[in-house]
């Protein structure tokens, strides 16, 4: 796992960040999801409420988003709870950004399946483009993170960038991902082999076969 | 009542047992590190792992399982023999082997078990984790390689001190405990997390590298520097204490003990009065006894000499300055220095009677007057409890970090004789309701009107006295069974005009008031008290006497002398009994056995160790009205008393934790 540290607390991190309050949506949002938990329970919003606060700090800052200390302390001082709580949840959960990102979180699976079907050819590919492991590239683009399974062992190897998944990637199929991202266009998620639709078995299915094209009762046929 | 067997021993557990405890009452040794009976369960260290029939075929934490009906526990099977091994194998795997120069060493949880229950060897020879230490203050010393991620500090300072400040960042192997942004633990109970800590990751930091536990000569004491008569150990070598640890009581500690009655053990050789002084045209030159003595007995004492108690003086010193008094025919004994005049003629008026176990119950308290948390840090601890049992507080007196809910009835006293109708409510409805005094009420002289609101409230009741006076000095209960407490308090004294002041160790009292007598100090620390006298007497410290000490409880304890008094320091008594001699007084007692048996002659209640009975709360006298706005006595936690501001670690506590100085860490 790659090592995590968080954002050193400056003078300069408090101007930047310490004003930090919900926009008028987010405050919305914040208020709805606040309401999912019974009167008395509000802490248990904090993991939503830590990802609005990333998101809107991506937002502002046209990137995947992370969180400042300021922000934390804001998520703390809204849901009422000791700021050390708060940031255990953001220290232990990775997909909270404790360090600026890039435009482009770009987080390879390296865990045994895609390891096997070829993960280290995809963090070749983008070591190519520039990326080092739990860095930003100066055009701030991209962050490469090496991570554990994400769960699309089906489809592995895989990627995933911001909030979509790219699967069955090769170095070439990444790049085709990566250059429409540059280019600000939102190329498909899922699957990236041609022909495959979700995560059935890449040369068509074996079972179920009669439903592939219409509605099939199978029930007649039980043995 | 489940009936479960433990290696083959039936027993009956209560109902709501663990595994854990089930097997402790069978007399079974369960090794564990997270698990702590004062703290919630955590289950993470899996060190108390036991087979239990019916359940899956594996082991089973213990601490975290309920003992149900039918359960066969085995503790000592070959599964559970492997089961431990395993786990205290994966503990050391991180665990620098750095014992010879660990403060812990000796008194270390995780050598005592890997030697007890480990194999006796590592089968991994990777490199281990290296953690940053972190700074948590200048009390606890953090060397968090050796953390074993137990969480007993987590779960510390957020259940029992009640604030939220150390957590546990990261996770799996980049686990690590932390304050937040490393700011220093700051509440007055933060060091007994060194205590909880099984490993050496959280130690003393005034300790450090100090000695071994094995060094150290331990003498049962009591803590002086509150009310609370919270139990200890002092622990010793040659003629220096080096550190105060707490001892069990469940009735008064539990097991905790505040920062100050833990860390002011280091004044004990600071600014110590180790030769006898006498004031000579305004400046103090050194002397002998026999000289001292006869000064006093110049001043013609007979009759009119009057005797000040300081707050940490035992009951025998202040008996035998009694004894003395009585002896030159004056009976001018006060011990309230700070000039309270409240009614003492009742003294389960100004008792703690719930007792500390017992306010844990109460479910509506009204505090009057009392930054409990400064106060009595440990009975805070208590309310606490009660506040989580349901109970509802208020509070008559300026606002402070209760760490609780609480409904603040405003600063000044004069509210209690117009409370608003939801306290009324509350406190009519409820079944064990609650008043603690202040000392900041008491001198707002609302003690008569909380008499009155006792009353109408039916504080006593079958099996509950809810009428409770939370003192600040540790000798405060037992002056008072002594008669140290007159009707007009210290301005009585003061009136007296008396050729010879006593101070028995008084460092807060106003000695401008007794201009023309001669004034004798008879304490351990050149403090306030000495830089007024005009005659300096050294004498013992708590730790350097056999006492008797009354908590606010009325609870009467006896503390060990733990080393000797430096210098020419004597112990108190021996001091009055010489003085007598020389006055010309016979006082009847020789050694300090004598005096005691004279001591509990006078008041019997001190003979016996526990509770003493105090009689019935008494009625409202229906005079006096509490008035004016309250101000807590306690300005400076870490610097309440002598020995505490002779203390570098309290004067740097005070310095950073309350005043917010950084101070420079030395350069390493």
């Amino acid at each position: 796992m790659a090592e995590r540290n968080i954002a050193p607390d400056t003078p300069e991190l408090r101007a930047r960040w310490g004003e930090f309050a919900w926009t008028q949506e987010n405050a919305a949002l914040a208020k709805n999801i606040v309401a999912r938990y019974p009167e008395g329970r509000q802490k248990s919003a904090v993991m939503p409420f830590l990802d609005l606060a990333q998101r809107q700090v991506g937002a502002e800052t046209q990137t995947q988003g992370w969180l400042p200390l300021p922000v934390i302390e804001f998520v703390a001082r809204e849901l009422d709870l000791p700021i050390i709580r708060v940031l255990e949840v953001a220290t232990f959960y990775t997909m909270y950004n404790l360090v600026p990102v890039g435009r482009f979180h770009v987080q390879v699976c390296g865990t045994t399946p895609c390891m096997l079907r070829g993960s280290d050819a995809i963090l070749e590919g983008c070591y190519e483009r520039g990326m080092r492991k739990g860095h930003t590239t100066d055009d701030g683009m991209w962050t490469l993170t090496e991570v554990e399974c994400m769960g699309n062992c089906a489809t592995a190897p895989m990627a995933q960038i911001n909030d979509g998944n790219y699967e069955d990637l090769t170095p070439e199929r990444l790049d085709a991902v990566l250059d429409a991202l540059a280019r600000g266009e939102h190329p498909k998620e899922g699957t990236q082999l041609p022909g495959r639709h979700t995560s059935e078995p890449a040369d068509g299915p074996t079972t179920l076969v009669a439903m592939k094209t219409e509605n099939h009762d199978y029930r007649g046929e039980w043995a | 009542m489940p009936k479960v067997s433990v290696d083959g021993q039936e027993l009956e557990v209560p109902d709501g047992a663990t595994v854990l405890q089930a097997c402790e009452l069978a007399g079974k040794e369960i090794p564990r590190f997270c698990y702590h009976e004062r703290l919630s369960i955590a289950g993470n260290c899996r060190m108390c792992l036991v087979e239990v029939k019916p359940g899956p075929p594996k082991p089973q934490a213990s601490c975290a399982l309920p003992a149900t009906d039918g359960q066969e526990i085995r503790t000592d099977s070959e599964m559970v023999k492997t089961a431990r091994e395993g786990v205290m194998e994966f503990l050391l795997i991180n665990h620098p082997l750095d014992c010879p120069i660990c403060d812990q060493g000796g008194e270390c949880d995780l050598q005592d078990q890997a030697m007890a229950y480990g194999r006796g060897g590592s089968r991994y020879d990777l490199n281990k984790r290296a953690v940053t230490d972190k700074y948590m203050g200048p009390l606890i010393k953090t060397q968090m390689t050796r953390c074993i991620h137990c969480t007993r500090c987590v779960r510390f300072s957020e259940e029992v001190a009640g604030v939220d400040e150390i957590g546990a960042l990261y996770r799996g192997e980049n686990m690590q405990i932390t304050t937040y942004l490393e700011q220093a633990a700051s509440h007055e109970l933060s060091a007994n997390v060194i205590d909880l800590c099984p490993v050496g990751a959280l130690t003393s930091r005034p300790y450090a590298y100090e000695a071994r536990p094995w060094e150290l000569k331990k003498t049962l004491s009591i803590d002086v520097s509150d009310a609370v008569g919270a139990n200890i150990r002092l622990d010793s070598r040659g003629r220096e204490i080096l550190r105060a640890l707490p001892r069990v009581n469940d009735e008064v500690n539990e097991e905790w003990l505040s920062d100050k009655g833990r860390y002011q053990v280091d004044g004990l050789v600071r600014r110590r009065l180790d030769k006898v002084w006498i004031r000579r045209d305004g400046k103090l030159q050194a002397a002998d006894w026999n000289t001292a003595f006869q000064a006093i007995a110049d001043a013609n004492p007979q009759g009119s000499i009057a005797a000040i108690a300081g707050d940490l003086v035992d009951c025998e010193t202040m008996f035998a300055a009694k004894t003395l008094l009585a002896g030159l025919g004056s009976d001018l004994l006060e011990g309230r220095q700070t000039g309270m005049d409240y009614d003492v003629s009742n003294l389960a008026a100004v008792n703690f009677n719930s007792g500390f176990s017992g306010i844990e119950n109460a479910d509506a308290i009204l505090i009057i007057g009392s930054h409990v948390r400064s106060e009595a840090a440990l009975v805070h601890v208590r309310l606490r409890k009660a506040v989580k049992r349901g109970a509802r507080v208020f509070v008559v007196g300026p606002e402070w970090d209760t760490t609780f809910p609480t409904t603040f009835l405003g600063p000044d006293a004069g509210v209690l004789h117009d409370l608003p109708a939801e306290v009324g409510e509350v406190f009519s409805k409820a079944e064990r309701p609650a008043i603690i005094l202040g000392a900041a009420g008491l001198a707002s002289g609302a003690l008569d009107r909380s008499l009155r609101l006792a009353q109408d409230w039916k504080l006593v009741r079958d099996g509950w006295n809810g009428f409770n006076v939370l003192h600040l000095a540790a000798s405060r209960m037992g002056g008072l069974m002594l008669g140290y407490g007159r009707k007009g308090g210290i301005r009585d004294l003061a009136a007296a005009a008396p050729n010879v002041l006593l101070s028995l160790g008084a460092d807060e009292v106003d000695y401008s008031a007794f201009p023309n007598s001669l004034k004798v100090y008879i304490g351990h620390h050149g403090d306030r008290g000495a830089h007024a006298a005009d005659i300096i007497l050294p004498a013992a410290s708590y730790a350097e006497k056999d006492g008797t000490y009354v908590n606010t409880e009325g609870r009467v304890q006896y503390a060990e002398k733990a080393v000797y008094a430096p210098g020419d320091a004597r112990e108190d008594w021996t001091i009055l009994r010489a003085m007598a001699d020389v006055l010309g007084v016979s006082v009847g007692f020789d050694s300090l056995a004598e005096l005691q048996a004279s001591m509990v002659a006078a008041v019997p209640a001190l003979g016996v160790e526990g509770l003493a009975d105090l009689g019935d709360l008494p009625a409202s006298s229906g005079g006096g009205r509490a008035s004016g706005v309250m101000k807590y006595p306690v300005e400076d936690f870490y610097l309440t008393n002598p020995i505490a501001r002779a203390s570098v670690v309290m004067q740097r506590c005070s310095a950073e934790l309350l005043h917010g100085e950084g101070l420079a860490e030395a350069a390493e």
